[in-house]
């Protein structure tokens, strides 16, 4: 097991050179660059520009300003925002709970409704709810994030005024951030007409966010679930005389899980991807909507130490997802 | 009166709705076992022998009509029950054992899970006496070191050894009648006599009623009592073993045995049967074994037999076979 882990870890290695190469070189091919950005359209005296730049380091050959960048973040140092002067692992660490928080219950509102949706689907293939479940879940899925959030927004918001446009929390309320999570926190600090507000916030995020995964998670389902149901050991499980319910419940799913939980492995990275839009629509205060603030200002060390970490998190998941695989198949678990 | 048979099935029939149609993969079978009877189905491949099994457990997908004019275990009607009550029957008093030891066990769960299931399910069983039984169980059916095998998960274990679990779970309630479909295809050579004497000890050491389902006639000869020989979902012939092992009377029967390696000695090539079993759009007129048969008249091609009085048994054709050995010296 722990050589398992040591090999995928040192597959992670080019992983994370050819991200930080990447974000290096592409931020710097979208013209302007730091200082003209806050300088803006009024100009300042070519002198001063200079200086300035020379004092970021920008006057330097581009395969110096990468090396020196590359030490840095060797030695586990990210570098400092060019606008807040704030370390960038500081800024990422204290923005990134929202963002978890986000992702978390997108993940889990995908699963809690996708999961028994493709079972159903499956079991009673061919029916309305099949077809219905599987037209659903296809437009799900090929909805645009940005505009599937706008319109959410204009019936539920504007429409309804049942959920806050934007934001976390309501303006009334402020909460010691303790975990940084707005649920737990408000919880700890019992104020609950505060975490009633976090909630109400939370919710169109969350299904917007949650949607493509949802309907990722639904077919994946059904389609497992159906290779699974044409199995002998199912036959079996029904010659047993077990109930239909512990035949699909225990029997099946068990197995269907098995490729399940691979995609929603695969999708943390496709949910921090959406979270990038799904925060900006909704003003949401997380790392989402601080990278594409970072882009506006050319932040070049926020938006690569920023992207860096979220690489970073994804890998992570996709190997706990590699372990966790092993738990729930045991033909792999002993032959590693 | 005669005792009542453990299962008594008269006229069943399946049918498959496909896309191509409507298939009769059984066709109006008479069928009855008795207590602690070890009744033999033999036929090719396509014969309708699996399905009629998996017709008695209830296990056909809803894609499978069942009709029958009586379908009764133990006195009770089982196509009156509802699926419930029938639950409490299937893997209790009627167990089954398949073909495919290696797939039909759950690869997620353990082999002791598996089979303490059952006993969970069917006897209420829990704790200690639970785990007790089921490494008797493992032990009634063979397996060395029961109580580490309990943890062991399906792909641990040999074909053969997945088989005794196989035959562990279903024994595991003190089945009436146990349906074994095949249990022995899928095993090498020297697992296949392990088997097989497994069951036939088992099934003698608890008389429960045994219903072997093979394609073997070498198999059903060392084994049942009675033999049911199936051809394209009917009964072709259906006599005591011994007196269908002298003298078959069904050619398709007769056919079968001249097809055993041990009764073509002296002869320079092993008689086969040409053809196959007619599938779902090209059964024949008339017997539906006339094209395949070597005595078939112009009768045989037009008119379908019925199943005929012959001595100690039945058989379904128009010129049952005399008691002279069949195709003597003969090549087809």
């Amino acid at each position: 097991m722990l050589r398992f882990i040591l090999t995928r870890v040192s597959l992670v290695i080019p992983t994370f050179l050819g991200v930080t190469f990447l974000t290096f070189l592409l931020i710097r091919l979208v013209p302007g660059d730091p200082i003209e950005v806050r300088v803006g359209e009024r100009g300042i005296p070519p002198e001063r520009l200079l200086e300035l730049r020379h004092e970021l380091g920008l006057d330097r050959p581009l395969w110096h300003q990468f090396l020196d960048y590359i030490g840095g973040v060797l030695q586990g140092d990210l570098g400092v925002s060019l606008v807040t002067r704030n370390s960038v692992f500081s800024e990422f660490v204290t923005l990134f709970p929202a963002t978890l928080e986000l992702a978390a219950l997108a993940m889990l509102f995908a699963t809690v409704v996708g999961l028994p949706a493709g079972i159903v689907a499956a079991v009673r293939r061919g029916s309305i709810f099949d077809h219905g479940v599987m037209g659903i879940s296809l437009t799900g899925y090929s909805m645009p994030i940005f505009w599937w959030g706008l319109l959410l927004i204009l019936f539920f918001s504007v429409g309804l005024g049942w959920t806050p446009v934007s934001g976390r929390l309501d303006l009334l309320y402020y909460v010691e951030p303790v975990t940084g999570f707005m649920l737990i926190d408000t919880l700890m600090a019992g104020e609950y007409g505060a975490f009633w507000s976090a909630l109400h916030h939370l919710i169109l995020p969350m299904i917007v966010l949650g949607t493509v995964p949802l309907a990722v998670v639904a077919r994946m389902t059904r389609s497992a679930m159906l290779e699974v149901l044409g199995e002998d050991y199912i036959r079996t499980a029904k010659a047993k005389g077990l109930a239909g319910k512990r035949v699909i419940g225990l029997h099946a799913l068990r197995n269907a899980l098995i490729p399940v939980v691979t995609v929603i492995g695969l999708q943390v990275g496709t949910l921090l991807g959406g979270a990038i839009l799904t925060e900006t629509i909704f003003s949401w205060p997380g790392v989402g909507k601080w990278l594409i603030e970072s882009i506006n200002r050319r932040d070049y060390p926020a938006l690569q130490g920023g992207v860096l970490l979220i690489a970073t998190t994804v890998m992570t998941v996709n190997l706990l997802v590699d372990v966790l695989y092993g738990v729930l198949n045991p033909r792999i678990r002993h032959s590693r | 009166m005669a005792a009542m048979p453990l299962l008594d099935i008269k006229n069943l029939s399946v049918e498959f709705t496909t896309r191509a149609g409507t298939f009769r993969a059984v066709d109006g079978i008479d069928l009855t076992v008795d207590e602690g009877e070890v009744v033999g189905i033999v036929g090719e491949s396509g014969s309708g022998k699996s399905v009629t099994s998996l017709a008695v457990m209830g296990l056909l997908g809803s894609n499978g009509t069942v009709v029958a004019d009586r379908m009764q275990f133990g006195g009770k009607d089982l196509l009156a029950m509802s699926p419930s009550q029938r639950r409490k029957i299937t893997g209790k008093d009627v167990a089954m054992v398949f073909q495919e030891p290696m797939t039909s066990l759950n690869p997620c769960f353990t082999v002791g899970f598996q089979i303490m299931e059952t006993l969970k399910v069917h006897e209420g069983l829990s704790g200690k006496a639970l785990r007790n039984r089921a490494i008797e169980l493992l032990e009634q059916v063979g397996i060395p070191a029961p109580e580490s095998r309990l943890s062991a998960f399906p792909h641990q274990l040999s074909g053969g050894m997945n088989q005794r679990v196989m035959i562990a779970i279903a024994i595991a309630c003190n089945p009436r009648l146990l349906v074994a479909d095949e249990p022995t295809t899928a095993l090498d050579v020297t697992i296949q006599k392990q088997i097989l004497d497994l069951l036939v000890r088992l099934q003698k050491e608890r008389g429960m009623a045994l219903i072997l389902i093979t394609h073997d006639m070498g198999v059903v000869a060392e084994t049942a009592q009675r033999v049911v020989v199936m051809y394209a979902g009917q009964v072709a012939e259906t006599r005591p073993v011994d007196a269908l092992f002298k003298a078959p009377r069904h050619p398709y029967t007769g056919a079968l045995l001249d097809a055993l390696p041990e009764r073509a000695l002296g002869k320079r090539r092993l008689p086969t049967i040409p053809g196959v079993v007619p599938g779902i759009g090209d059964r024949p007129q008339g017997c539906l074994f006339n094209p395949r048969c070597r005595f078939a008249t112009d009768r045989c091609r037009i008119e379908r037999p019925a199943l005929f009085d012959v001595d100690a048994g039945k058989a379904r054709c128009f010129y049952p076979l005399a008691d002279a050995p069949v195709g003597a010296g003969e090549v087809l």
